[in-house]
C-alpha cells in the first residue's frame, strides 16, 4: 500500500550558511568600511583562499634548507648560490615558518577563524532552542515523499504514534494541529564549532609552549655527569617568558652506553639498539636512581623531559709538551659527520710549556684505506679505531677569559708543526701509540676510545593543551562529518471510506549520508501498518 | 629466509595479476564504448537532474553494472561487459589474496609488524585500498572504479617490488614504539580512502565533462552519475580526513618520544600538513558556493598528489629525519 516515489533527496543539500551572510554593501566611512573588511575576512570564501595561501607557504621551507634544522646546510646554499642565497636570506626563506609572511597567513587565517566562529556560536544557540519548522502545506514537494493509507481513522492516535516513532528515532518533535513536525542532527553544527575552536585551543598550546618552554642540548661523556643548569648547556633556547627558576635541580650521571649496529648484509651500520645507563638524582640530597635512557623512552623528571637524542666517539688522549709534563690528559669529544661516525674534533693543550699544543683532525671508529682516497669510516661501531691528526703550536695565550669554542680551532698565533720535508706533520694514532712530535715538542698518546651521550632537556608546558585540543579537534569533526541533520513531516488527512491517509515528507540538511527516502519510506509503511514489507533500493 | 622468499613471490604474483585485471577492465572499458544503447538514455537522465534538481537515477536508468541485475539494453554487448567487469574483479581478487600472503608472510619473516619500510608500508597499504575497494564492490557496486583501481594497485605493488624493495631487517630505534605502529596504520587507512577518493574525483571530472556536454558515452555512461560520484567522494574523504588529523597527532606524538620534539618542521611533517590543509580546503570547497563540483573534485586530487609527493618524493628526493626508506 506504500508507494515511495522515486524523487529522491539528500543530494540537494540547502547552501549550508558560511557564517554570517552579511549582504549589506559596505556603507561609507570608516566604521563602515571596517565592517566590510571583517565581512570579507570572515567569509568562507576567504577561509578557503588563506588555507590555500598557508599550505603554499609550508612548501618552501620543506625543499629549502631551514637555519633551525640545518644551519650546516643554509651555508652550503648560499655558499653555492651566490645571487640566491642572500634574496633568499632577505625574504625569510632561510626561516620560513618563523618569517614574517608564514605568521601572517597562519594569523589572518585565526583571526577569519575567530571571526567565523563567534557569530555562528549565536545562530547555532538559538537554533538549538527552536522547535522543529512548522510543516510545509505540500509534503509531496520535498525531496523525499510517501504517502499511505491506513483503514483506521482516529487522526490524534495516528499522529500521536507517529511522534513516538520519531521520537524514538531521536527525532525533536513538534505536534501541530494534523501534523507532526521533527528534525535531529542538532549535533553537526555543534561538532563543527567544537572543531574549528579546538584548532584556535591547538593554537594556543603551541604560542603558551613557545613562550614559557625551554630546550636544550648538552653533550656528557660516559662516566660524567649534567646537572640541570644553565651553564652546563651547549646550545639553550627558550620562550621570552622563561626564567632559570624554572629549570629543575637535578642532575644525570651517564654510566654506561650501549650501542649496536647491524652486522648483517642487510642495511649494514644501521642502529640497532641505543641504551644509555644513567643514574638520576632528583633534587640536590635525594637518594639517587639507576634508569635506563633509550630512545623513545625518554625520562621525566619533575616535568622536565630529558631525551637521548644522539651519540658519538671521545677519544681519550694525553698530550706532553716539551718539558715532559703533561699538559691535557683525558677523553675529548669528536663529532659525528657522516653514518658511520667519521668525526672530527680538536684537542687543545693550552698549558704546553714553553709553546702551547693543539691539534685538530678526524676520528674514524673504523677506519678503512681504499687506495689514495681520503681514508674514511666504513663502519659505525669502533672495530678499527683511528684517530688521525695534525698538529699546531705557538707561544702561550693570555687569558682573557672570552669563552673559546672547543670543537674548532683557531689557528691565529699558531703555526703548523711540518716534517724535516716541510710537508704537515701527520699523526696516526691507535689505542694504546704514542706519537712524537718533531722537534722535540712533545707527544701525543691515544690510550683508548670512550662515547658520549647527547642529552636533549627540555619542557614545553603548552603541549598537553594542543592534544588535548586535537582530541576534541577530531572528535568535534566526526560529529560534524557523520551526522546527518534531517527533518520530516508527517501528516494525517482524511480518506475516502473513514480512512485515513499518511503523508511523510523528508529533508536533508547535509549531504553526508543517503538514506533519507528509505528512512520515508519506513516511516509511511510503520505507521501505515505495512512495516517490514522490503524497500526496494531505489539505487 | 623461505617466509622472506614466499613473500616476495606472492607480491610479484599480485602484480601480475592486478595488471591481468586492469586489461580485463580495460576489455570492459572497452567493450562498453560499443554498447549504443546507453548514449541517448543519459541525456534524459541529464534533463532530469536539471529539471528535477534531483540528482541520483532513478532506478535503472543508471545501468549499475552490478551482479545479478539483468541488463536491459542490448544482449550481447552487455553481456561481455558484464563478463569482462567480472572477470576483473576476480582476477583483482586473487591479486589482494596473493598480497595479503606477501605482507603476512613479510612480517613472519620479520618476526614484526611489516610497516618498517616503504617497500613495507607500500604493500601494505596497497592491501587496505584494495580491501576498501573490494569490500565497496560487494556492497555498493563500486566496480566502476575497477580500472583506475587495479592500475593503482599494479603501479603501486609494481614499484615496491622493484624500486622500493629492500630485504628484511630489524627497525632502527627511533621506530620501536606503540605510537608508530598506530600512526602508520592511522596512516595507511586514511591514504587508502584518499586514494580511492582521488580516483572517484578523476571519474567524477570525466563524468561531469560529459555530463556538461550532453554526450555520456561507452565506458562514462556505466558510471554512476556526476552527483553520485561526487556524494561517494566526498564519503570517503570524510572518513579518511578525521583519520588523517588524528594520523598527523599520532606522528607528533612519536616525534616527541623519538626526537625530543612534538613538531620539528621536518619535511615529511611538512607535507603531511600540507596534505591536511590541502583536504581541509576540499571540505571547505564542497560547502563553498561557485567551488563545489568540479572545483572542489580539483582540490581533492591535487590532495592526493601531495600525499605521493610526501610519500614518494620526500622519502627519496628530500633528506630529513624520516628517511627510513632503507632504498
Ligand atoms: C584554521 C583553519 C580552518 C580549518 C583547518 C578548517 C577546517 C574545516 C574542515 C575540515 C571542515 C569540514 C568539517 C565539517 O564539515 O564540519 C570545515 C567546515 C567548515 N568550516 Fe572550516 N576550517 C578553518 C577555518 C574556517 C574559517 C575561517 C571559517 C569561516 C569562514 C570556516 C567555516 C567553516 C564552515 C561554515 C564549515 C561547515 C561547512 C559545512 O557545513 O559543510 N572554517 N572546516
Amino acid at each position: 500500500m506504500t508507494q515511495t516515489p522515486t524523487r529522491d533527496a539528500g543530494l540537494d543539500s540547502p547552501e549550508p550558511s558560511p557564517g554570517p551572510v552579511r549582504d549589506d554593501l559596505p556603507q561609507l566611512g570608516l566604521r563602515g568600511g571596517l565592517r566590510f573588511l571583517w565581512a570579507q575576512l570572515s567569509s568562507m570564501r576567504t577561509a578557503l583562499v588563506l588555507l590555500f595561501a598557508l599550505a603554499l607557504a609550508a612548501i618552501p621551507g620543506s625543499l629549502v634548507p631551514q637555519r633551525k634544522i640545518s644551519p650546516v646546510r643554509v651555508s652550503d646554499f648560499i655558499a653555492a648560490h651566490p645571487t640566491l642565497g642572500p634574496i633568499y636570506d632577505k625574504i625569510g626563506m632561510f626561516h620560513v615558518y618563523t618569517s614574517p609572511w608564514f605568521s601572517a597567513i597562519y594569523l589572518l587565517l585565526f583571526v577569519s577563524l575567530i571571526g567565523c566562529i563567534i557569530p555562528r556560536v549565536g545562530v547555532y544557540a538559538r537554533a538549538v532552542r527552536a522547535r522543529p519548522p512548522r510543516t510545509p502545506r505540500h509534503l509531496s514537494r520535498l525531496p523525499a515523499y510517501a504517502s499511505a493509507e491506513v483503514g483506521t481513522a482516529d487522526p490524534d492516535a495516528l499522529l500521536a504514534r507517529a511522534a513516538g516513532l520519531l521520537r524514538a528515532r531521536r527525532y525533536r518533535v513538534r505536534v501541530e494541529g494534523t501534523s507532526v513536525a521533527a528534525e535531529r542532527g542538532y549535533l553537526r553544527e555543534a561538532g563543527n564549532l567544537v572543531f574549528h575552536i579546538s584548532l584556535i585551543f591547538v593554537l594556543l598550546g603551541a604560542g603558551i609552549g613557545a613562550l614559557w618552554g625551554f630546550r636544550g642540548t648538552s653533550v656528557v661523556i660516559v662516566g660524567q655527569g649534567f646537572s640541570n643548569n644553565l651553564t652546563q648547556y651547549d646550545d639553550f633556547a627558550a620562550g621570552a617568558e622563561f626564567t632559570d627558576s624554572g629549570l629543575q635541580p637535578f642532575s644525570v650521571t651517564v654510566r654506561d652506553f650501549q650501542v649496536k649496529f647491524e652486522t648483517g648484509p642487510v642495511q649494514r651500520g644501521a642502529a640497532r639498539l641505543f641504551r644509555a645507563d644513567v643514574t638520576v638524582t632528583d633534587r640536590p640530597g635525594a637518594t639517587p636512581r639507576d634508569v635506563a635512557l633509550e630512545v623513545n623512552k625518554p625520562l621525566k623528571i619533575n616535568g622536565t623531559t630529558v631525551h637521548l637524542i644522539g651519540h658519538g666517539y671521545a677519544p681519550v688522549v694525553t698530550v706532553k709538551d716539551a718539558q715532559g709534563d703533561i699538559a691535557f690528559s683525558g677523553p675529548v669529544v669528536f663529532l659525528p659527520q657522516d653514518g658511520n661516525f667519521t668525526s672530527a674534533g680538536v684537542i687543545k693543550a693550552p698549558d704546553a710549556r714553553p709553546d702551547r699544543l693543539a691539534f685538530e683532525g678526524i676520528f674514524l671508529p673504523t677506519a678503512v684505506q681504499t687506495g689514495t682516497a681520503a681514508p674514511s669510516s666504513a663502519f659505525p661501531d669502533a672495530l678499527n679505531p683511528t684517530l688521525l691528526l695534525t698538529a699546531w703550536s705557538g707561544p702561550p695565550k693570555v687569558e682573557t677569559g672570552a669563552p673559546e669554542n672547543v670543537y674548532s680551532l683557531n689557528t691565529a698565533g699558531l703555526t703548523q708543526l711540518k716534517t724535516s720535508a716541510g710537508a704537515p706533520f701527520r699523526i696516526a694514532l691507535q689505542p694504546g701509540a704514542t706519537v712524537d712530535l718533531p722537534d722535540g715538542q712533545g707527544s701525543i698518546q691515544m690510550s683508548g676510545v670512550t662515547r658520549w651521550v647527547k642529552l636533549q632537556v627540555g619542557d614545553a608546558p603548552g603541549i598537553p593543551i594542543s592534544l588535548g585540543a586535537i582530541g576534541f579537534a577530531v572528535f568535534g569533526l566526526c560529529l560534524s562529518l557523520f551526522i546527518r541533520p534531517r527533518r520530516v513531516w508527517i501528516r494525517v488527512l482524511p480518506a475516502e471510506g473513514g480512512h485515513s491517509l499518511v503523508e511523510v515528507g523528508g529533508l536533508d540538511r547535509a549531504d553526508a549520508r543517503g538514506g533519507l527516502t528509505e528512512d520515508v519510506a519506513e516511516l509511511a509503511a510503520e505507521l501505515s501498518g505495512t512495516a517490514g514489507t522490503e524497500q526496494e533500493d531505489p539505487r | 629466509m623461505r617466509f622472506e622468499y614466499y613473500s616476495s613471490l606472492s607480491l610479484v604474483l599480485s602484480v601480475v595479476v592486478y595488471a591481468l585485471a586492469m586489461f580485463a577492465h580495460a576489455a570492459e572499458w572497452a567493450a562498453a564504448r560499443r554498447d549504443t544503447s546507453l548514449e541517448t538514455e543519459p541525456e534524459r537522465q541529464l534533463v532530469g537532474a536539471r529539471a528535477g534538481g534531483s540528482g541520483r537515477p532513478s532506478p535503472g536508468s543508471t545501468p549499475a553494472p552490478a551482479a545479478g541485475e539483468s541488463p536491459e539494453g542490448s544482449g550481447a554487448v552487455r553481456q561481455r561487459v558484464e563478463q569482462f567487469g567480472r572477470v576483473g574483479v576476480a582476477l583483482t581478487l586473487v591479486g589482494f589474496l596473493l598480497s595479503v600472503v606477501g605482507v603476512v608472510c613479510r612480517g613472519l619473516a620479520a618476526g614484526r609488524a611489516p610497516w618498517g619500510n616503504m617497500f613495507e608500508f607500500t604493500t601494505s597499504a596497497m592491501v587496505f585500498i584494495v580491501a576498501a575497494y573490494l569490500l565497496m564492490v560487494w556492497k555498493a557496486n563500486l566496480r566502476w572504479l575497477g580500472l583506475p583501481l587495479t592500475l593503482l594497485a599494479a603501479v603501486g605493488n609494481g614499484l615496491a617490488v622493484t624500486v622500493f624493495y629492500v630485504a628484511v631487517a630489524p627497525l632502527v630505534p627511533a621506530l620501536h614504539s606503540v605510537w608508530f605502529l598506530i600512526h602508520i596504520v592511522a596512516a595507511a587507512v586514511a591514504g587508502a580512502a584518499f586514494n580511492v577518493g582521488g580516483l572517484m574525483s578523476v571519474l567524477y571530472l570525466l563524468r561531469k565533462r560529459a555530463e556538461d556536454r550532453g554526450q555520456v558515452r561507452g565506458y562514462l555512461a556505466w558510471l554512476p552519475t556526476a552527483r553520485r560520484i561526487d556524494l561517494l567522494t566526498y564519503r570517503f574523504h570524510a572518513f579518511a580526513f578525521p583519520l588523517w588529523t588524528f594520523t598527523v597527532a599520532a606522528g607528533a606524538v612519536w616525534a616527541e618520544y623519538a626526537w625530543g620534539r612534538y613538531w620539528g618542521w621536518d619535511p615529511k611533517e611538512t607535507w603531511a600538513l600540507v596534505t591536511w590543509v590541502i583536504y581541509a580546503c576540499y571540505l571547505h570547497a564542497r560547502s563553498t558556493a561557485g567551488w563545489r563540483g568540479s572545483k572542489a573534485a580539483v582540490v581533492a586530487i591535487i590532495g592526493l598528489a601531495s600525499f605521493w609527493f610526501n610519500f614518494v618524493g620526500i622519502n627519496l628526493l628530500v633528506s630529513g629525519l624520516h628517511s627510513y626508506a632503507g632504498v
